[in-house]
């Protein structure tokens, strides 16, 4: 039997971006809140200092920061028709655990969905008709548009100090920044980063080509910063650790350096950490959150009521916890029914790499940051006419490389031998002029009827829970897209001065053993139809009003971005929303 | 104990009470005018009787029983909220005078100078009633402690009459009329109230002031109190008025960050000062002359500088900044840090070795922190990276031995904070 | 008030400072040479043979034997990595797909005794009772093809998949921080011209296109650190 502590005006499950921002909102309301962390505190100093940070094996082979699949995992199979069988270890994504969450260990790319990307089947169906689409897509506007979410990206920004060069400023398509982006109230609170050589030579390369590049938006501080909230950031400095790995002199954003400072001394903020939420309590009638369960190191059980339950943990996690609450109806692909679990979607990602000759190049790859290179968007979103081309979606390119780590940034030209003397003389020549962009090719991962997340038959946690099994794989839609972008992304390589340009296109089935980001999204998505949708347009719970639930599980498909900007942007918004309109009228802020 | 003893005791005692009782406070009229216990309140900030009569974090405001460590010894604070049994109620005004600025109790035992009695003395007697009618607001908390936790020989107050014969000169502040108001009000809060002297002003091996080497830094509990002079190596020359007045008040400021027992002393007095105030201490501060004892700083071996600037390039460079120039606000900047170019290093190698954080102040709550380096770098390394750093860029202070790193080392071993 | 609960739930409640103990984090400890802790003298023998004709010595860098990569593997196996601690190991196993990833509770340090038993016992059938170390280079160098390309089946164990595995483990000693016990002297690093785990690039940002010049150095330091070496 759980037992209960002192209730809080607010609980919320996870300690990552959105977890922060909402604490930060909800405490400034002078609600008395409470998180409550699955995985340990964290803090630069003490778990990511600059003197053992730079360590590969520890941090990105044997990847410390992150969870671990025996507390938690899931089940994958790529078919419906197939067993499902656990994810022992991560592969294709890798879920963070611990205060900060992915914030601790993110690349800090900072991008804006595009207005259309909020809109996509009123925009896709009005563009190409409604039989352009595959039958089995299930795409769906979000419910919220760009110029919503507008002020909020903008408050992320200037929270997270992201340095870029504006490209739309305010309807004015502004020189070097991306003329396709949305427009925005103002510019970047910091300048871009500078690039280093292989990536300021793509960019040339791209200008050379037509295209428009312009500097990644990026989480690293060009310069030092002061936040809104009085916080110190320092430049980064191209230590090359950035993704998998904390950063040790405060120059990520990140919830250590942005939000937690300021939070922690609120008298009205506490957090828990090493304690995992098992079960968001509902009351008889279902419709009423009373609190979280979670259980702490000692394995006992206990019970934080709250009036108000944030649910912030990481996609997949926000997922599991409803079903295993049942709160709301669980998704049935054959029936095409219920919500929860529906339209799970990832990234569709591939790269070129580029070899060039040792005795003209020398790129220095090691001098880089999380968010670097200079990127185009000219085959994002519906930037192009994707009439001839038969599919929809699209991704950013850019050379993204951000670092030079040895262990996994040793490339050899097609063909080199994968070991002896040829691969070693391989691996000597071509270390530091060659180009390894990793996620070169970022492209979009719509939703489809048979891909979507529940629970597994057979599999259990270590508390006897089932666990939630992934069902994925690629659709035609996204390879044929992958295959027309890599196809152009080559052509920029091979424009850089390359003798030899790889290309390693995204093949279908879905590996689960491969790294594709950890952008996984949906599963209980917000629209405007309770029947299609788990969240009203304020990340409400259409089942349980005084539930929220942040994060990308909101999406109803994933755009050809990385999805951390959006995902602060929507917390914000609904943080706005709980303190505009919930706090005054608690209940549901939408009546379907 | 016999019988007739003890009753007399008892007798003595009794009536020793009802003396304090029939002698007590009702008959000052002001006792307890509203800006009297406001003014007190302040100066009782600026003296910080918190910090030492307060246990930190879990104790009761001004209940004593706070471990304050001493070179002789731990000694226990006493409680002096107003309980009349346990803490300091059924005290007339004379005896809470006498106790702050001379240092005897009312039994007539003396303090030992843990209670800083030779700075409060330059306080005027109104000054030190003003705090007293503060402290008699404040919730009385029943709370026997024992204060005497000195080994022996320390444990013997009566010593004490030797110490204050040697050391202890009473007296209030006397204004120098050649110096401005404001010279005049720093030089009395930061030699009276403020007592800055305590920590900072280097001490005879029986921890009397050395007077001729006012605020030049003094070691204790394991940090070395660095120079606050205007000493343009190793005190505040390269501070700027305003500098030393945002140190004070945010604990941070261009150049440097509070840490250690300065955090405290910022939290809970400085950063509560007024305006003005730390003006005063600014201007008295920076007008305490150049050192006569910088070293002559002959220029280290090469082979430690270039050692130590190796291990300076890949270990701090990443916060202090290739230069040295740090990031204002957030990494101090070593090219002008007193603290680095101290004579005594105690406190540059309690850092590398151990780690810090910086304060949290609700202006500044960024608090960015140091790591340990003492597990990756042995006595020579941080010999030779302390002793490149000291001088290699504007400033010459000499080298770090690493016998003085493998000391501090072993001393810093057991400690817990 | 940081407060370690303990009438309250076991975990730390942590309100209105930053936490802070001194001498705080997780340094890693550097391997110490000596002997194996998990091979016996046979396997690392072996080991140190495949090493070497994964990174064969030449004139400029010494191979994957006297570049410690054995050495890694046999400390990377007696450690968690060995017991494919933090994997979900809780039955049933089946097999999968290869999507579906390794679906068994063998974790590396007993596939490595499985496999290398197996090699062991079909080259001393193969090859008149010598061991794998035992053979020249090229028969060594022919038999790993053999087993990359699958035309070589081991008793009981999925050659192909194990030799991918020593690969990696090896090139992965190669390249990671000396401290690991691979990479003696950074030598993997100079090979390629990497400088280790340094911090702060920024005065070389701008230097396009020119030659890093600073020697690397491991987290546990490089010698121009000791201001005694000669």
């Amino acid at each position: 039997m759980p037992r209960k502590l002192p209730k809080k005006d607010v609980v919320i499950v996870g300690l990552g971006w959105t977890g922060s921002i909402m604490a930060n909102e909800l405490t400034d309301e002078g609600l008395d809140v409470i998180a409550i962390e699955r995985g340990p505190w964290r803090d630069t100093p003490t778990e990511f200092p600059p003197n053992y940070a730079q360590d590969e094996l520890r941090y990105r082979i044997r990847h410390e920061l992150f969870l671990r699949p025996e507390q938690t995992t899931f089940t994958f199979r790529n078919k419906m028709n197939q067993t499902a069988l656990p994810i022992r270890e991560w592969g294709s994504f890798m879920p963070p655990n611990g205060v900060g969450g992915g914030g601790v260990h993110w690349n800090s790319e900072t991008w804006r969905f595009q207005p259309s990307d909020f809109v996509l089947k009123t925009h896709l169906i009005e563009r190409y008709g409604a039989s352009f689409l595959p039958e089995d897509m299930t795409i769906q506007d979000w419910g919220v548009t760009y110029d919503d979410l507008e002020p909020h990206y903008d408050a992320f920004e200037y929270l997270c100090g992201t340095s870029g060069m504006a490209g739309n400023l305010r309807g004015k398509i502004q020189d070097g920044g991306n003329p396709f982006e949305g427009p925005r109230s103002r510019p970047y609170p910091n300048p871009p980063q500078k690039q280093p050589f292989s990536h300021a030579l793509f960019g040339k390369a791209a200008r050379d080509l037509g295209y428009k590049p312009f500097p990644q938006p990026s989480g690293n501080m060009s310069q030092a910063y002061t936040n809104p909230l009085g916080l110190h950031l320092g430049p980064c400095t191209y230590c090359g650790f950035c993704e998998w790995f904390g950063c040790g002199n405060y120059s990520k954003a990140s919830p250590q350096t942005t939000v937690l400072p300021h939070l922690i001394r609120k008298s009205n903020f506490s957090l828990r950490d090493n304690s995992e939420v098992t079960h968001i309590n509902v009351d008889r009638s279902g419709k009423r959150a009373t609190g979280v369960t979670f259980v702490d190191t000692g394995g006992d059980e206990w019970e934080q009521p709250a009036d108000l339950v944030i649910l912030a943990a990481y996609t997949v996690f926000n997922v599991q916890l409803l079903l295993h609450s049942k709160i709301g109806t669980p998704y049935d692909p054959v029936a095409n029914k219920g919500v929860i679990g529906r339209n799970f979607t990832h990234q569709t990602i591939s790269s070129v790499n580029g070899f060039f000759d040792n005795k003209k190049f020398n790129f220095n790859p090691f001098i880089s940051s999380g968010s670097i290179g200079m990127c185009i968007d000219e085959f994002n979103g519906d930037n192009f006419d994707h009439g001839p081309h038969g599919f929809v979606g699209g991704g950013y390119m850019g050379q993204v490389q951000t670092g030079g780590r040895p262990i996994q940034t040793t490339p050899v030209p097609p063909g080199t031998p994968k070991w002896g003397a040829a691969w070693k003389s391989a691996a000597r020549d071509n270390y530091l002029s060659s180009v390894k962009p990793g996620s070169g090719v970022h492209g979009s991962f719509y939703s489809y009827r048979d891909v979507y997340l529940d629970l597994d038959p057979t599999y259990t946690d270590r508390f006897g829970r089932p666990l939630m099994r992934m069902t994925i794989d690629f659709h035609d839609n996204e390879l044929k897209q992958n295959a027309f972008l890599t196809d152009k992304f080559a052509e920029i390589i091979q424009a850089m001065g390359a003798h030899t340009v790889e290309k390693q296109y995204r093949k279908g089935p879905y590996d689960a053993t491969e790294y594709q980001t950890t952008h996984l999204n949906g599963g209980a998505i917000m629209g405007t139809d309770p029947t299609t949708s788990a969240l009203n347009r304020y990340l409400q719970s259409w089942d349980v009003p005084n539930l929220f639930v942040t994060g990308a599980t909101a999406f109803p498909q994933n755009a050809g971005y990385n999805p951390t900007g959006t995902v602060a942007a929507l917390a914000f918004w609904a943080a706005a929303a709980i303190r505009s309109q919930y706090l005054k009228n608690p209940g549901p802020l939408v009546h379907a | 104990m016999r019988k007739a003893i003890k009753i007399s005791i008892l007798i003595g005692t009794a009536a020793a009470w009802l003396c304090a009782v029939g002698m007590s406070r009702a008959a000052d009229p002001d006792e307890q005018k509203f800006d009297r216990i406001q003014r007190g309140h302040y100066l009782a900030t600026v003296a910080d009787c918190f910090a030492c009569h307060t246990v930190p974090k879990v104790g009761k405001p001004f209940a004593g029983a706070r471990p304050l460590e001493t070179p002789f010894g731990v000694i226990t604070t006493p409680n002096i909220t107003p309980d009349p049994e346990t803490g300091i109620g059924a005290w007339t005004d004379q005896q809470f005078d006498d106790a702050v600025r001379k240092g005897v109790l009312p039994n007539g035992k003396r303090l030992y100078p843990a209670m800083p009695f030779p700075a409060y003395t330059k306080m005027p007697r109104e000054d030190v009633l003003a705090i007293r009618a503060y402290l008699a607001t404040v919730e009385p908390v029943h709370q026997a402690v024992k204060t005497n936790t000195l080994p022996f020989p320390f444990n013997i107050r009566e010593a004490m009459w030797v110490w204050d014969a040697l050391y202890f000169t009473e007296g209030e502040y006397k204004p120098d009329n050649s110096k401005s108001a404001a010279w005049n009000r720093g030089a009395y809060l930061v030699q009276g109230p403020g007592h800055c002297t305590t920590c900072h002003t280097p001490k005879s091996f029986l921890g009397g002031d050395k007077n001729a080497e006012n605020l030049r830094g003094s070691i204790l509990q394991g940090w070395f109190a660095p120079d606050i002079t205007g000493d343009s190596k190793q005190g505040l020359g390269d501070w700027s008025e305003a500098d030393i007045r945002t140190y004070l008040k945010t604990g941070h400021n261009r150049i440097s960050a509070a840490t250690g027992l300065m955090a405290e002393e910022v939290v809970n007095a400085t950063s509560h000062y007024r305006d003005s105030d730390l003006s005063a201490i600014a201007t008295y501060l920076k007008s305490l002359p150049q050192r006569q004892d910088n070293p002559a700083a002959p220029q280290p071996e090469s082979s430690l500088m270039t050692a130590g600037q190796a291990i300076y390039q890949d270990k701090c460079s990443a916060c202090h900044g290739i230069d040295g120039a740090g990031v204002p606000m957030l990494f101090p900047s070593l090219v002008q840090s007193g603290l680095a170019h101290a004579t005594d290093p105690s406190s540059a190698i309690r850092l590398v070795l151990r780690g810090g954080r910086s304060v949290a102040t609700k202006q500044e709550p960024t608090a960015p922190g140091m790591p340990s380096f003492g597990w990756q770098l042995n006595n020579d390394e941080v010999a030779a990276v302390l002793t490149y750093i000291r001088n290699a860029w504007q400033k010459a202070a000499g080298p770090v031995s690493a016998d003085a790193v493998g000391k501090t080392r072993d001393q810093l071993a057991t400690r817990a904070d | 008030m940081l407060l370690l609960s303990t009438v309250q739930s076991r975990a730390t409640l942590i309100s209105g400072e930053l936490p802070w103990t001194p001498n705080a984090g997780n340094p890693p400890a550097p391997v110490r040479p000596g002997p194996w802790h998990y091979f016996t003298s046979d396997e690392a023998r072996a080991v140190e043979a495949f090493a070497d004709r994964i990174i064969p010595p030449d004139p400029q860098t010494p191979g994957g034997k006297d570049s410690g990569c054995a050495v890694f593997i046999d400390r990377q196996l007696a450690g968690p990595y060995g017991r494919s601690e933090g994997h979900y190991n809780q039955p049933p196993f089946m097999n999968g797909t290869k999507q579906q990833g390794p679906q068994s509770a063998k974790g590396p340090a007993a596939t490595y005794r499985d496999a290398l038993a197996a090699l062991d016992q079909y080259c001393q059938s193969k090859y008149q009772g010598k061991r794998f170390p035992d053979l020249s280079d090229q028969e060594k160098d022919d038999l790993l093809k053999a087993l990359e390309d699958g035309k070589v089946k081991l008793e009981g164990v999925d050659g192909q998949s194990f030799f991918t595995h020593v690969i990696k483990d090896v090139q992965e000693g190669f390249f990671a921080d000396p401290l690991y016990g691979g990479n003696v002297d950074m030598v993997g690093w100079k090979m390629i011209g990497y400088p280790g785990a340094r911090y702060n690039y920024l005065d070389w940002l701008d230097r396009h296109n020119e030659r890093y010049p600073l020697p690397p150095v491991s987290i546990m330091g490089r010698n121009d650190w000791n201001p005694k070496k000669s």
